[in-house]
């Protein structure tokens, strides 16, 4: 059984001391996701996107506020608890990809399960399996740097998918795309989503944003409009 | 176990994507357990070598010699009165006097000169040192009595001297001396640069007749014990007899040294045993700066990383999955390095072993090879927990950030 909400953020803020000023990157942002909710966050550059994605994911910390997910309370959390957070409940697809170097397609998106002791044959099924479903049949033995950007971000993709997260965000994962990636990769989550998978993702084109059922506009660190045009799909479990 | 196969896993893949830096890191590893290798296999060499020499006399034997000081001038003489005033003692088996002639250079024979020890010796000498001859006997009590000019030689000598394969009955020349061979041993190979096959063993009374009147002879008695338990016993009846013959007051010291075989064979134990450690501590400082390029190097590569641990987080790897990793790194640079190290330093003592005439072979003891491995990996333990916990302790968004 997981609760409708997902993720619950009650005045939430995150600020940076530079040198004698404070700056409010996130400044009291209260928001909760639910269950199979498909969000689209924008907002102007500097808005705080990014930090909110950070902090969702567990790379960041808060610097005042509560953060509940799945019913628990982050900031009581663990070194150890929050590595299987990240591990087991989120799915992180960043902008600028961040796989592993030296190490091949398949390898990559291998890596999570060997943080949740999953034996290396079965690993390597199941990477298989996601690397597949991203359409990347035939490049899995093929390192970072010889795949195109779109071909990165689907093992982005599938490595952030391989683990069965409870979450998937995605901080403009098409922002380094042509305009045909971007479609195949949007089309993907739409598949996702009517799987049943939460989706939070970051973006600034319109067009993207509309796709999502959910959209949540931040400006200067606080939450200043959102809205719904569509319903979770399975809100109803 | 899981995630340490996996960190081991990760370890190889990073060490193998950078090969030549790895092995260049390795380098003072190499070269410090290649040193303490090559060296304590030769010294493990002689020493084993020296034994065995001594062991020949067994642990029942007993070394009497003339003290000197520090010029080499003669404190107290020992005499034939003191050989037989021992010989008297009830628990000596048997004792033999052992005196090097330096009167003449060399022995002739037919024209040929050869230059060989002679030493005077008595009848008891042949068991005590395990010299038995292969021809012909060895000096008897006759000879002695009688002053014989008879001598028992080494293979060498015969060899040298280009005497015919059965030489008794010929004679060799020494000085204006001849004496006739009775005698040939069996070989005894060399030790420590020492031909062993190179003695002519003369009569004792003999050579003492040859040196005349001495100022400063060369005399050492060897003595066999009849009872290994009782040689402590023994030992302080020999040196009261000593003390009473050389007329020594209760608070002189001793003008003479008694050593046991065992008591030489510790000493020579003991000088080895310093040797080994004082190389060891000369090894022991290039195994330490070997460590410490290792943590250079692994700082290096942690800061280089940054990112990729900052991804490993965010994937969900704890402090320890992060820090197994890099420590495995640095312990597997540095295991590398002491196996070939170990390698080279075998190949290097016996090298060195062969090169140097007359070196016995070297020879690896198992606790060298252990300690060198323990050795190796605690370096890479020592010098590599600092960079990894550097790098388990980074905040994942600091490190995602890095640039
Ligand atoms: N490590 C940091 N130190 C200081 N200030 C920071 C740090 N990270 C972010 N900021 C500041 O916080 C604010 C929000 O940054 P954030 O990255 O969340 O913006 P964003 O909405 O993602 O922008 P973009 O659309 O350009 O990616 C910015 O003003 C930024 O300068
Ligand atoms: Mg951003």
């Amino acid at each position: 059984m997981t609760t409708p909400v997902l993720i619950s953020l009650k005045g939430i803020s995150r600020t940076y001391r530079m040198g004698g000023e404070t700056l409010h990157a996130l400044d009291g942002v209260d928001l909760d996701i639910l269950t199979n909710d498909y969000v689209a966050i924008i907002g102007s550059s500097g808005s705080g996107k990014s930090t909110m994605m950070n902090i969702m994911g567990c790379l960041d910390t808060p610097s005042a506020g509560q953060y509940t997910l799945d019913g628990e309370a982050v900031s009581e959390m663990t070194g150890k608890q929050l590595a299987s957070v990240r591990n087991r409940k989120i799915g992180f697809i960043f902008q600028s990809f961040n796989l592993l170097p030296r190490v091949d397609a398949l390898h990559n998106v291998m890596q999570p399960l060997v943080y949740q002791q999953v034996s290396y044959r079965k690993r390597k099924k199941r990477a298989e399996e996601m690397l597949e479903r991203v359409g990347l049949a035939g490049r899995m033995g093929h390192q970072p740097n010889e795949l195109s950007g779109g071909q990165r971000q689907r093992v982005a993709i599938a490595r952030a998918l391989v683990t069965a997260p409870s979450i998937l965000l995605a901080d403009e994962p098409t922002g380094n795309l042509d305009s045909a990636t971007t479609v195949d990769i949007l089309n993907l989550f739409d598949e996702l989503h009517r799987e049943g998978q939460t989706i939070i993702m970051v973006t600034h084109e319109p067009d993207i944003a509309d796709r999502c059922h959910r959209q949540v506009r931040l400006k200067d660190g606080q939450v200043i409009e959102d809205v719904r045009s569509g319903q979770p799909t399975n809100s109803s479990l | 176990m899981f995630i340490f196969l996996e960190a081991f896993r990760s370890a190889m893949r990073a060490i193998s994507a950078s090969k030549m830096r790895s092995f260049l890191t390795s380098l003072g590893i190499i070269i410090g357990v290649a040193s303490i290798i090559a060296v304590v296999s030769l010294v493990q060499g002689l020493e084993d070598s020296i034994t065995s020499q001594f062991e020949g006399y067994g642990s029942n034997s007993l070394f009497i010699q003339q003290r000197r000081d520090n010029y080499g001038r003669l404190i107290g003489d020992l005499t034939d009165d003191d050989l037989i005033k021992l010989r008297g003692i009830d628990g000596i088996a048997a004792i033999s006097p052992q005196t090097f002639v330096f009167e003449y250079n060399g022995v002739h024979y037919e024209g040929t000169q050869h230059s060989a020890d002679v030493v005077g010796v008595m009848p008891d000498f042949s068991e005590m040192d395990n010299s038995y001859p292969e021809i012909g006997r060895f000096i008897n009590t006759a000879d002695a009595n009688s002053r014989k000019k008879v001598a028992v030689i080494g293979p060498k000598v015969r060899d040298e001297l280009g005497m015919p394969e059965n030489p008794i009955g010929e004679f060799i020349q020494y000085g204006p001396h001849w004496l006739k061979v009775i005698g040939v041993l069996e070989s005894k190979g060399q030790m420590m640069g020492q031909d062993l096959d190179n003695y002519v063993y003369i009569p004792y009374p003999t050579a003492v007749g040859i040196m005349g009147y001495q100022a400063q002879p060369f005399v050492i008695f060897v003595a066999r014990v009849a009872d290994v338990d009782r040689i402590d016993a023994i030992t302080e009846r020999v040196r009261s007899t000593l003390r009473r013959n050389h007329g020594l007051r209760a608070d002189d010291e001793n003008d003479f040294n008694i050593q046991s075989s065992d008591q030489v064979l510790q000493s020579i134990g003991q000088i080895t045993q310093i040797i080994t450690w004082v190389f060891g501590g000369i090894v022991g400082i290039s195994l330490l700066v070997g460590g410490i390029g290792i943590m250079n190097i692994m700082l290096v590569s942690v800061t280089e990383r940054t990112r990729e641990v900052g991804i490993c987080k965010a994937l969900g790897a704890t402090r320890a999955d992060i820090l197994l990793q890099f420590l495995l790194e640095a312990v597997i640079i540095s295991l590398i390095g002491g196996v070939v190290g170990l390698a080279l330093g075998y190949g290097l003592g016996a090298g060195v072993a062969n090169l140097i005439p007359n070196f016995p072979p070297s020879e690896v003891p198992f606790w060298a090879i252990m300690l060198a491995l323990g050795f190796s990996s605690g370096v890479g333990i020592v010098f590599g927990i600092l960079p990894a916990a550097k790098a388990a302790r980074l905040d994942p968004i600091d490190a995602l950030r890095y640039e």
